[in-house]
């Protein structure tokens, strides 16, 4: 009865969502605004439910002892901390949350992302290893293009720029249109599968 | 400079050194939800003398006309987007040098209003159709036992041997649904595999990682791996602890996940779903401590580092056909022939446009779609 229930809205909400794209009336977008806002209800509900499991979690860890249990309770600190300092002294410009997370938060995401230039260079030199007919291909191919964006490049040969812009517009750009064209048609294909009840994995199965 | 002596609404006549504006048309916004008229209009002769365009509103039946907008020169067109549905509107467009205004005749009077079908859409909308048709039939066929050929796709016959070398070492397996929301298709076929790779994992009683970045994703893939383990008659192994919530930020999540991968030694990864910046960092840090990675994504700037980094990598479509190919299930199986026919009609009309365009039509404008 629960997953003949869950498969009877799926498909009813499907349609309907499906019909409300192509009308552009104002009811029909005040449908859509609607449900967008249930979905922020639902999120706020599913919140409580996230938050519940990294709690018990982190719990968990630190009743136990684990190993590395105190990152555990750094964890649960902040998390407390910061929800504490934003209900009680508000979330604006110049606040003290907006102070820890500019401070505190932005600086770490920043070097997250910079660790990336480094995971680069270790996966370039895994990818460039000649070991096959794609591998040097691919090699090639990156030599080419770095080279050709580089304003060196041109001194090499006045034609080296425009061969790397060519490498990237025309067989790159077809390759990743082809990719696209197939994402598309799946992305339509598991719409059409969940909405139609063939797809229910979802549900835990066919059963 | 010519001399132009121009009628307007309140029968005045007036001289100008520069030419006004010509043919000034007003209609409805086309596909909208109302409120909204476009106006068009010739540009002056002296388009490159004046300085704007200054257009004029009159509502009917008042005699007074009000300014709603302007424009620099060689502009034609504007959309008023402040109209009220029951009234009817007019419109004059005047050309300005220095404080001179030089006014076209009024428009035609129009209204706007709402449309109940987005005719720009009507594309999409066959396509739906011819694709639902196929869909149905291929999927009639599988239910009749025909034998569907599907190439063999290594990312996928690969599941077994990683969920049986994690369960040889006795490690755990981790799952990383991507970083969308539930509202990227990416992240819905990704518990679509989480549900198959579940399965796999609940027979052979090994131990799974899901990591979440969005609430509404963790409780969908956590009833997706419990669904799974009770499919498989295996309710009393799940464990609540395999479905975890991390943390909303983009590299907070990725942090969190290299973190887990560092301590928690899982020998098999999975990065299946959508995925940002954070993909090589996760990735690379699963490659360096030795796990067997399977990922998929339809991101394509994504995938040259998945390809990279991971062991298996499915790219594109092969995530949506993922289901099907690890559940065999035939109803699956008939819809990646719709998928594949639908390519080859697209491939078909694509080849048609190219011939076309040699011959300088252009079909999308004909047919109008957006």
């Amino acid at each position: 009865m629960k997953r003949k229930l869950a498969l009877a809205i799926c498909l009813i909400m499907g349609i309907v969502m499906m019909v409300q794209f192509f009308i552009p009336h104002p009811t029909s977008l005040q449908f859509n605004s609607m449900i967008l806002k249930w979905v922020i209800i639902l999120s706020a509900f599913a919140m409580v439910l996230a938050i519940g499991n990294l709690s018990r979690h982190h719990g968990l860890i630190i009743r136990k002892k684990k190993k590395n249990w105190f990152y555990s309770v750094v964890t649960l600190t902040s998390m407390g901390a910061m929800a504490i300092i934003g209900l009680f002294w508000g979330v604006d410009a110049g606040s003290l949350f907006q102070s820890i997370y500019l401070n505190i938060f932005a600086p770490l995401s920043a070097t997250m992302f910079a660790l990336l230039a480094y995971y680069m260079a270790s996966a370039a030199y895994r990818a460039f290893r000649a070991r096959s007919l794609e591998a040097t291909l691919l090699l090639a191919a990156a030599f080419i293009v770095m080279i050709g964006f580089m304003p060196f490049g041109q001194y090499i040969h006045p034609r080296f720029p425009s061969f790397a812009e060519w490498i990237m517009q025309v067989p790159n750009m077809a390759s990743q249109r082809g990719i696209l064209f197939g994402v598309a048609f799946g992305s339509i294909a598991t719409a059409l599968k969940i909405i139609l009840g063939i797809e229910r994995s979802w549900l835990g199965g066919k059963e | 400079m010519p001399l132009y002596i121009k009628l307007h609404v309140g029968f005045l006549f007036f001289i100008f050194t520069i030419a006004p504006p010509t043919n000034v048309h007003a209609f409805d916004k086309p596909n909208d939800s109302g409120s909204a008229i476009h106006i068009k209009w010739e540009v002056s002769q002296d388009d490159r003398e004046i300085e704007k365009y200054i257009i004029f509103r009159q509502t009917l039946p008042d005699t007074t006309m009000e300014k709603i907008g302007f424009l620099k020169n060689g502009s034609n067109f504007l959309e008023d987007d402040r109209t009220d549905d029951a009234r009817e509107y007019r419109y004059i467009v005047a050309s300005s040098k220095n404080s001179e205004l030089a006014f076209s005749m009024p428009s035609n009077t129009t209204k706007s209003y709402p449309q109940v079908f987005h005719s720009g859409r009507i594309n999409i909308l066959i396509s739906i159709i011819i694709f639902g048709i196929l869909l149905v039939y291929f999927v009639i066929r599988a239910r009749g036992g025909r034998d569907l050929f599907i190439r063999k796709i290594p990312g996928l016959d690969a599941v077994d041997e990683a969920v049986g070398r994690a369960t040889e070492m006795g490690k755990p397996i981790l799952y990383v649904p991507g970083l969308g929301d539930i509202v990227w298709t990416a992240t819905i076929a990704s518990m679509n595999i989480l549900g198959e790779v579940a399965k796999k994992i609940a027979q052979y009683d090994t131990p799974i990682i899901v990591t979440n970045r969005w609430s509404v994703v963790y409780t969908v893939s956590k009833e997706v791996v419990k669904e799974a383990f009770a499919t498989e008659g295996k309710s009393e192994s799940f464990q609540e602890d395999y479905v975890r919530y991390l943390t909303e930020a983009q590299f907070g999540f990725a942090a969190a996940v290299n973190g887990i991968m560092l301590r928690e030694r899982p020998a098999t990864n999975f990065f299946i779903g959508r995925f940002w910046a954070e993909s090589l960092i996760m990735a690379e840090t699963g490659a360096q401590t030795g796990a067997i990675q399977i990922a998929g994504s339809d991101s394509v700037l994504q995938l040259p580092f998945f390809i990279t980094a991971c062991d298996y990598t499915l790219i594109g479509e092969e995530l949506y056909a993922a289901s099907a190919y690890l559940s065999r299930e035939p109803l699956l199986m008939g819809s990646l022939k719709a998928q594949d026919y639908s390519k080859l009609i697209v491939l078909f009309i694509l080849f048609l446009f190219t011939v076309l365009s040699f011959f300088n039509v252009d079909l999308l404008s004909l047919l109008g779609v957006q």
